[in-house]
């Protein structure tokens, strides 16, 4: 087996980006490694539009968008290796990979970029109690089921769970002749992004239950129908407040989890809160040489951001390898802290020698909130106080830090960003 | 799911079917499973005493084993017992340990076991139901959903519904109820927590439930104990689900229930008198029952079939088999193999170099062996129980589509007959618009 510097781990969009990114940073030894039988990722069976306002200043369709990033692979020579499953990452960044092709082999690579994306939580993780019968899916894998194989699950659906792919899906069935009777979603707010709920549910008088659950499935082989009530502040369902609905699908759309068994194997530090690695200001992880991108290192609702993050990840990657694959920290970098309502920001801590003129923060929050304020401090010293309409944890947020104005605090240590109500 | 070889010393009474049965099973249970290729790994379990005044209680199952005839039993301290677990309560006082108790996976010991009666020519007829059962001429004539069939004998095994079919032939009525089981199984990061099966000691305040490993490195907990009507029951229940993670943290505080991947929900067939059921009814030696196997119907299946086997064997003056095949080769698992063998491998039958089961690494050519193998799988959780693909914690988030083309492609079938569980179970039901004849 050839010897890469750059080895991807995943093709889909943050690892095309990644890629096309470290090719143009100067890096001619790259490999990418994807599972599935093509390049893309789950954009794939994103079949519907909305993708790529951002980056290409048009509506595109998933698979359209993930062409744009495929043709520049190509186009630049990139190499890469379908229906390939990576195995393990060793903390040497020793890459095990398995095909029908090569059989298994092992790649020492310089610097590693991990774009594993994430998986849908399953109905498992709910514990929801009831039978265990056929008809049950994540809202994902009903839409590969749909959009890439052509079958359709069921006619009558009822959905647990107000992410994005879930409502889509209420559309898409919708659409194939299905009748989506209900959106149950357990949280007081949805997940999904408002667009989302106003194209795919109002558009077709599909009901959105806020604060509600499932709370029995029934139907022994195949599912006849589920059991919905009202939860309280405590998210425990609230006696006397069931609804009966007949179906034969229940689709979940209930949180996705990034996909870090390889990272963790090798050693990553993780984040509770993103369950993605730990990662400083390039998007490497604890360990050097080790980046991340896309929904490994924390779930986005666009792929805009996905590509953008991925675009630094490859770049700070080639630059890596460029400069010799130096292992040494940074003396004294800025640790950030996510507090007040925000949940986390990626990066975590900023070397201001190694960002780039602007850095972009993201973060999320854990609640709604109306005409509050994003805070800034450096230290104790609040230095930005911008107030939003509206904030909420179903759409990522972000900052800019410059790196001139971070040079003029030679000593600072700490950065929090937080929600504050005046 | 729960795979727990008991070490008996528990609840039967001395001289009891299930005592009996019990011990012969697991002293069985070593060379079956070296036969049959199933993983098998005696990993002993502690009967955990939370209170001080309850301590003669453990003495007295102490001395039911050595009764039993259970080897291997010891008595620890608590702070002895944690020494070995660390994870158990502070609460613990005392520990009776049983080194023999083992843990198996039952899907696998049900199934090789099935593989073996088949290549040794016993027939199978799934989705068959028994509707009713009557003497003629000598014969029993069984009236099925799938036409009648004629036998000279009868073993009755039907689990939960045993109660029916002897009914149907012995004015001596048995009767059994369903007995829910709820489980918990927890994610692989959970595993470790406990090495040994921890029983909770049961007093007059009730019945603990398990906390123990799984032969896969899972942590599997339950299983809860609910008397029901329903003899399709397996549903799970709200109260269930608390009642596991109240109970199971009292002798692992630390466990992760938060961790949970699945639950599931099964029957025991409980005979009113807690006993095996085994033998002829008393009006006809040509029907024999094996009814109320509850727990520790696992461990003493294997015992349970030398029992009748050689009951039967008498009354129908069998000979043994000059052809008989004793072995059994599991699904290869290219994951324990070396770099090497797997290339090896891998070159012969590509199919074992395409990962279809990320969570648990399992194969495309594992998923064909399992589906090409005598009494292949042929749904989505035949392929599950037999290679785990879907097992994991993705739950077949991300195989089911793919496991359904193998079977599709496999068994020449479209993918709208695949099912998940044989019967109404269908996974997928039509076209989408504009692909409605491809």
């Amino acid at each position: 087996m050839k010897n890469y510097d750059i080895v991807i781990v995943g093709g889909g969009p943050a690892g095309l980006a990644a890629a096309v990114a470290a090719k143009k940073a100067g890096n001619d030894s790259i490999l990418i490694l994807e599972r599935d039988k093509e390049l893309g990722g789950i954009l794939n069976q994103c079949i519907h539009n909305g993708f790529g306002l951002h980056t290409f200043k048009e509506e595109l369709t998933g698979p359209e968008y993930a062409w744009r990033f495929i043709q520049q692979v190509l186009d630049l020579g990139i190499e890469y290796k379908l229906n390939t499953m990576v195995m393990d990452i060793a903390p040497d960044r020793t890459v095990t990979a398995m095909n029908k092709e090569d059989g298994m082999f092992q790649i020492p690579a310089k610097a590693v970029i991990l774009a594993m994306g994430c998986r849908e939580r399953p109905r498992g993780a709910l514990n929801t109690p009831g039978y265990r019968p056929a008809g049950i899916f994540s809202a994902g894998t009903a839409q590969r089921l749909v959009n890439i194989e052509g079958y359709m699950p069921g006619r009558e659906v009822v959905i647990l769970g107000s992410g994005d792919i879930g409502l889509i899906m209420a559309r898409r069935m919708t659409l194939e002749g299905a009748k989506v009777k209900v959106v149950a979603e357990v949280m007081p707010y949805s997940g999904g992004l408002k667009r989302n709920i106003v194209q795919c549910l109002d558009d077709f008088g599909i009901p959105l239950k806020l604060s509600h659950t499932v709370v029995d499935i029934e139907g022994k082989e195949h599912i006849k129908a589920v059991t919905i009530a009202e939860v309280g502040p405590d998210r425990k369902p609230i006696p006397g407040t069931e609804e009966r609905y007949t179906c034969d699908t229940l689709l979940l759309s209930v949180g996705l989890i990034p996909e870090n068994e390889l990272s963790q194997k090798a050693g990553v530090e993780m984040s509770r809160i993103t369950n993605g690695p730990v990662v400083n200001e390039s998007l490497e992880t604890n360990i050097p040489g080790v980046f991340a991108c896309g929904n490994v290192l924390h779930v986005h609702d666009l792929v805009d951001y996905v590509s953008e993050e991925a675009t630094r990840a490859g770049a700070n990657a080639a630059a890596f390898v460029a400069d010799g694959c130096k292992e040494e920290k940074p003396a004294h970098p800025i640790t950030l802290h996510a507090t007040d309502g925000v949940r986390y920001t990626v990066p975590s801590t900023i070397d201001t020698d190694r960002m780039t003129d602007q850095l972009t923060v993201r973060f999320r929050v854990g609640a709604i909130y109306k005409n509050a304020y994003v805070s800034i401090y450096y230290g104790d010293e609040r230095v930005r106080h911008t107030q939003k309409r509206i904030i909420a944890p179903g759409e990522m947020e972000q900052v800019i830090l410059l790196k001139d104005d971070l040079k003029k605090h030679p000593d600072l240590s700490d950065i929090t960003i937080k929600i504050e109500n005046e | 799911m729960l795979g727990h070889i008991q070490s008996e010393f528990r609840y039967y009474s001395c001289g009891s079917m299930m005592a009996k049965m019990n011990v012969r099973g697991n002293e069985m249970m070593d060379d079956l499973c070296r036969d049959l290729d199933i993983p098998f790994r005696r990993n002993g379990s502690f009967v955990v005493c939370l209170d001080e005044n309850e301590k003669a209680g453990i003495q007295a199952l102490y001395d039911r084993g050595v009764k039993n005839g259970v080897p291997d039993m010891e008595i620890l301290s608590g702070d002895e017992a944690r020494k070995l677990e660390p994870n158990l309560t502070p609460d613990a006082v005392c520990v009776l340990y049983a080194k023999t108790a083992g843990i198996i996976c039952p899907f696998k010991l049900n199934i090789a076991m099935a593989e073996n009666a088949n290549v040794n020519g016993v027939d199978f007829r799934f989705n068959t139901r028994v509707e009713t059962l009557k003497k003629e001429d000598g014969f029993w004539k069984l009236r099925t959903n799938n036409g009648e069939y004629k036998a000279r004998y009868v073993v009755n095994a039907a689990g939960v519904y045993a109660d029916v079919f002897h009914n149907m032939v012995s004015k001596k009525k048995i009767h059994i109820t369903p007995r829910k089981g709820e489980y918990n199984l927890l994610d692989r990061n959970a595993g470790g927590i406990v090495e040994r099966t921890i029983f909770q000691q049961p007093t007059k305040y009730g019945k603990g439930v398990l906390v123990a490993p799984t032969i896969h490195g899972n942590v599997i907990v339950g299983p809860t104990a609910t008397d029901i009507e329903n003899k399709e029951g397996v549903n799970t229940t709200q109260e269930g689900i608390d009642e596991l993670t109240q109970k199971a943290t009292r002798c692992v505080p630390n466990l992760p229930m938060r961790q949970v991947i699945t639950a599931f929900a099964g029957l025991r067939a409980h005979e009113d008198h807690h006993e095996f059921v085994l033998g002829p009814v008393e009006e006809d030696e040509t029907f024999i029952d094996c009814a109320g196997i509850e727990s520790p119907g696992l461990t003493s299946s294997p015992a349970i079939g030398e029992y009748i086997g050689n009951m039967m064997r008498d009354m129908m003056h069998l000979q043994n088999k000059e052809n008989w095949i004793a072995t059994r080769k599991d699904i290869l698992k290219p994951s324990e193999l070396s770099i090497e063998e797997r290339n090896e491998l891998i070159k012969k039958e590509p199919a074992y170099g395409q990962i279809i089961c990320r969570c648990e690494s399992v194969t495309e050519g594992e998923i064909i062996d399992a589906i090409r193998r005598p009494l292949g799988a042929r749904s989505l959780d035949g392929v599950k129980r037999r290679t785990r693909a879907g097992m994991g914690r993705c739950q077949a988030g991300f195989c089911s589509p793919k496991v359904m083309e193998i079977l599709s492609r496999e068994l020449g079938l479209p993918l709208d007959e695949i099912t998940k569980s044989g019967g109404e179970s269908k996974i997928v039901f039509e076209r989408t618009k504009g692909l409605e004849d491809k």
